[in-house]
């Protein structure tokens, strides 16, 4: 509910900040940073997503990196085939094929999952999210077809009509806009009757049930479209590196936009987004520096979770108000 | 006038405890049914049990007719069924008037609606003020639950408890922690509510049981040793020297 | 049916399934009392086969290098507690997994530092390097039987600390009884360092068994983190009962899976079908197994007695 001037101000700045500046970037030479803008945007979506639950609903979902993986493997796979055939009935170069198996399959995973997830809480919760979201790492490790361990390299971007997202600035484009829109959608979400029961619930969800809510449905709810809006970014994310590996839903990315979300500040509108230019800036900063850069790294996490309430935008919020 | 909850055979055990002895009760539409016991009789143990909270071992629940044993907490409230805790149970991060808000919004049967921001419907405004009028909260709308003092926290309890629109009220020392003055205000407003609702009562606060019960039920040891009206449970012999006696 | 095989394999789930036990029984120790989550258990475990082989190389011999690392390890636990944990008792769940996240990197890094990106091989002594005739056809490795050996004494012996000492009567208590705990007379701060260290050696021992036969490498410790965190919500979290029954139960599952679940579906589809699908349903096995039992006992088989 950052309903208070500041932090509305701050939002729309970083968010035409990041409308502006990568393009600047390109044209002047430094389409690197581009790149690094690409990537900040796409992982702010799957954190947006995972900020739903977590943030809002209270759900500490460990596993949420397995959205980006299926998501990425639902456009590795059909290009895949359709380019070596071997499967002709998922075999497809076309974008819109491409993005609907990517939210399809999440959104079903979620739905599975979340139904024997959500009958657990805390820290029950916590982990059996992370043991799910392991397994579908082996699962797609284990195909031996999709190059297991080695990943999938595909030569084919998604096609799109009237947008090419072989050009970087396209690409961004999308993925900014699509960042745009799941951040009003989360917005609309949480401000709706059902975000205040979820809200609710995550206060005290005794009380939302004596009040006759049937919480465990609206949390289902809830965690299937984030799963969804999170496989959307996995799509775009595999367009972007044309590199697709299971390493991409290990729980190690699950506890990075755990941290995204943590850090940004859970349970705001712009907190993802500042949790994924943060995380990316740190990691760029770092490895340049030294190698060894997870080891600051993770010294910096330990200290946030100890000193750093509320997230980055807790601090906005306490200056301005 | 039809009976509203029929209590039939209830037992509950922990262990080797048994919290719910074979508990046998009737609360008819209108009245004002008050449970009283020395603490560790088992009341809210047993107001838990007919909310939904908390599963019974054995015995049957009926509401209005219908068997409710194995409905979930949320299908009683639906069906018209609300409870207050002894133990204030509100959300904390939201505001007074959300808190009364989601009550109103959950008479409206499913929340599955995602568009219209919430705050704005504003029949589910009004209808939340209303009730915050009838406790005297409605100064403290927009503030947070968390800043609320302890009394007023008790009296947003029994605005939710309204607001669900139920028929039934089972409150939990709704009493609980509050001084002379405050205690006098609730039991003036429970008194404005009968007849309207059927409201089981649990209370430790004697005044307040003989002020406002139609009935009285005495629960010693999870058993019910006595049922009767205010006269007849002040004069009698068991209650006297399991309870009142002792005190 | 190669039952020779079979018997080897289900020895082989036996001796995972111990290690498992060694490993998750400090997890649930350390979530049982200090209700507290330690993502980082897994590096503890890392920790104990690195600082173990760097040890068999500077006195040449493995059982002692494993006698003086099972202290250091506890050093370490102890440590975690005292500089990480301790500060976030206070805290939500949450934070304990994120805070002990950032933990795993920071050993998994300092890890590399001192002992370089390559795993370590460890060579065991002679007498324990050859193999030993069972019966008929079954030949297993000396080693093996160690492994199980000391699990099994371990086991004991944990359970013996469990239910007749003092100590184990505390760690029944549980953490939601801190105050009484306390109004007992027992030092907390002592307690929680104790029960952290003797988890942290659990572990470590752990590491060091598995060493000789896998090496000690630094993705060891992710890699066992989740199943031991599957073995505790199966098990229960918070009972070493739970822990030992899920854990055996889950290292033969893995192990047998793994072995026959291509001769098994090859009984009711084409080799063919059976040869592509077996591979990754008995990589998902014991997660398919963890859904199917939580879906029936979301608590887990033992779940501790409500607090």
């Amino acid at each position: 509910m950052s309903g208070s001037k500041t932090t509305t101000r701050i939002t729309i700045v970083v968010m035409v900040i990041l409308a502006i500046l990568p393009p600047v970037f390109l044209w002047t030479g430094n389409a690197f940073y581009l790149d690094l803008a690409t990537r900040l945007v796409i992982l702010a979506i799957a954190a947006v997503s995972l900020n739903l639950i977590l943030g809002y609903g209270g759900l500490v979902s460990f596993g949420h990196a397995a959205y980006i993986g299926i998501g990425a493997f639902a456009v590795g796979i059909p290009v895949y085939h359709e380019t070596y055939g071997g499967f002709d009935a998922v075999a497809s170069y076309g974008g819109a094929f491409h993005i609907l198996l990517a939210v399809g399959i999440s959104a079903l995973f979620a739905l599975v999952t979340g139904a024997i997830c959500l009958r657990t809480k805390g820290v029950y919760f916590i982990m059996i999210t992370m043991a799910f979201g392991q397994m579908a790492y082996y699962f797609f490790l284990s195909i031996e077809e999709y190059g297991g361990d080695d990943g999938l390299v595909i030569d084919i971007r998604s096609e799109l009509p009237r947008v090419s997202l072989d050009d970087p600035l396209q690409l961004y484009a999308i993925a900014y806009v699509s960042l745009v829109i799941a951040m009003i959608l989360v917005r609309t979400i949480v401000n709706s009757r059902f975000g205040m029961v979820l809200q609710g619930a995550k206060g005290n969800n005794e009380r939302l049930v004596t009040l006759g809510f049937n919480t465990y449905l609206y949390r289902l709810a809830a965690y299937v479209i984030s799963g969804a809006m999170c496989g959307f970014a996995g799509a775009l994310l595999g367009n972007f590196t044309t590199f697709i590996s299971p390493e991409m839903m290990g729980w190690g990315r699950s506890g990075e936009l755990m941290f995204m979300v943590i850090l940004g500040g859970a349970g705001t509108t712009l907190g993802p987004v500042l949790g994924s230019a943060t995380f990316i800036l740190l990691e760029e900063v770092l490895s340049s520096i030294t190698v060894f850069w997870h080891l600051p790294f993770g010294l910096m996490l330990i200290g946030v979770v100890l000193f750093v309430r509320g997230g980055l935008m807790g601090l906005f919020k306490g200056k301005g108000d | 006038m039809e009976t509203m909850l029929n209590v039939s055979g209830l037992r509950k055990s922990f262990g080797g405890v048994t919290a719910t002895d074979n508990v046998n009760l009737e609360v008819e539409q209108g009245e004002l049914h008050a449970i009283i016991g020395p603490n560790g009789a088992g009341k809210t143990t047993l107001i838990s049990q007919l909310s939904g909270a908390l599963k019974p071992d054995g015995g049957t629940i009926t509401f209005r007719g219908t068997d409710i044993t194995n409905r979930p907490a949320h299908a009683r409230a639906r069906l018209g069924i609300t409870r207050s805790f002894q133990i204030t149970s509100l959300v904390m991060e939201m505001s007074v008037l959300d808190n009364v808000a989601l009550a109103v919004q959950a008479r409206a049967g499913h929340s599955f609606r995602f568009l219209r921001p919430a705050r704005s419907i504003v029949s589910l405004r009004q209808a939340g003020l209303e009730m915050l009028e009838q406790v005297g909260l409605a100064a403290r709308a927009d503030d947070l639950t968390v800043a609320l003092s302890h009394g007023e926290h008790r009296q947003l309890e029994i605005a939710i408890a309204l607001a669900t629109g139920a028929q039934l009220m089972l409150l939990d020392e709704p009493m609980a922690g509050l001084g002379p003055q405050e205690s006098a205000t609730m039991i003036t407003f429970l008194k404005g509510l009968k007849g309207q609702r059927t409201i089981l009562l649990i209370e430790h606060d004697m005044d307040a049981v003989f002020a406002l019960a139609d009935r009285i039920s005495v629960l010693v040891y999870g058993r019910i040793i006595a049922t009767g009206s205010p006269d007849e449970i002040r004069n009698n012999d068991d209650v006297r020297h399991a309870y009142l006696g002792e005190e | 049916m190669d039952y020779t095989l079979l018997f080897i394999q289900t020895l082989n789930g036996v001796q995972l399934g111990l290690l498992l036990f060694l490993v998750a029984s400090g997890l649930t120790l350390v979530f049982g009392i200090l209700d507290f989550v330690n993502l980082a258990h897994g590096s503890i475990y890392m920790l104990g086969a690195f600082i173990c082989a760097s040890l068999t190389f500077m006195t040449g011999n493995f059982l002692l290098a494993v006698l003086i690392a099972l202290p250091i390890t506890g050093l370490v636990g102890y440590l975690i507690e005292r500089f990480v944990a301790r500060n976030l008792y206070d805290r939500d769940h949450l934070d304990h997994v994120l805070a002990t996240f950032g933990l795993i990197l920071v050993l998994d890094t300092s890890a590399h530092l001192i002992w370089g990106p390559e795993g370590i091989a460890v060579p065991l002594p002679a007498w324990l390097d050859g193999r030993v005739t069972l019966f008929g056809d079954v030949v297993v490795p000396t080693y093996r039987l160690l492994i199980i050996g000391t699990g099994l004494a371990i086991a004991a012996g944990l359970f013996w600390l469990v239910n007749y000492t003092r100590l184990g009567m505390l760690i029944r208590a549980g953490a939601s009884n801190r105050t009484m705990v306390s109004a007992l007379g027992v030092d907390i701060q002592t307690l929680f360092a104790l029960v952290f260290a003797l988890g942290a050696m659990m572990a470590g021992l752990a590491g060091m068994l598995i060493s000789p036969i896998t090496e000690a490498s630094i993705s060891m410790g992710g890699e066992i983190i989740i199943t031991a965190f599957v073995v505790i919500i199966v098990g229960g979290i918070g009972s070493m009962k739970g822990a030992f029954v899920a854990a055996i139960v889950i290292g033969l599952i893995d192990t047998l899976g793994r072995s026959f679940l291509d001769d098994l579906f090859k009984l009711f589809m084409s080799s063919d079908a059976a040869e592509t699908s077996a591979p990754a349903v008995s990589a998902m096995l014991i997660y398919i197994i963890m859904a199917v039992i939580l879906a029936l006992r979301p608590q887990g088989l033992f779940p501790p007695k409500v607090r």
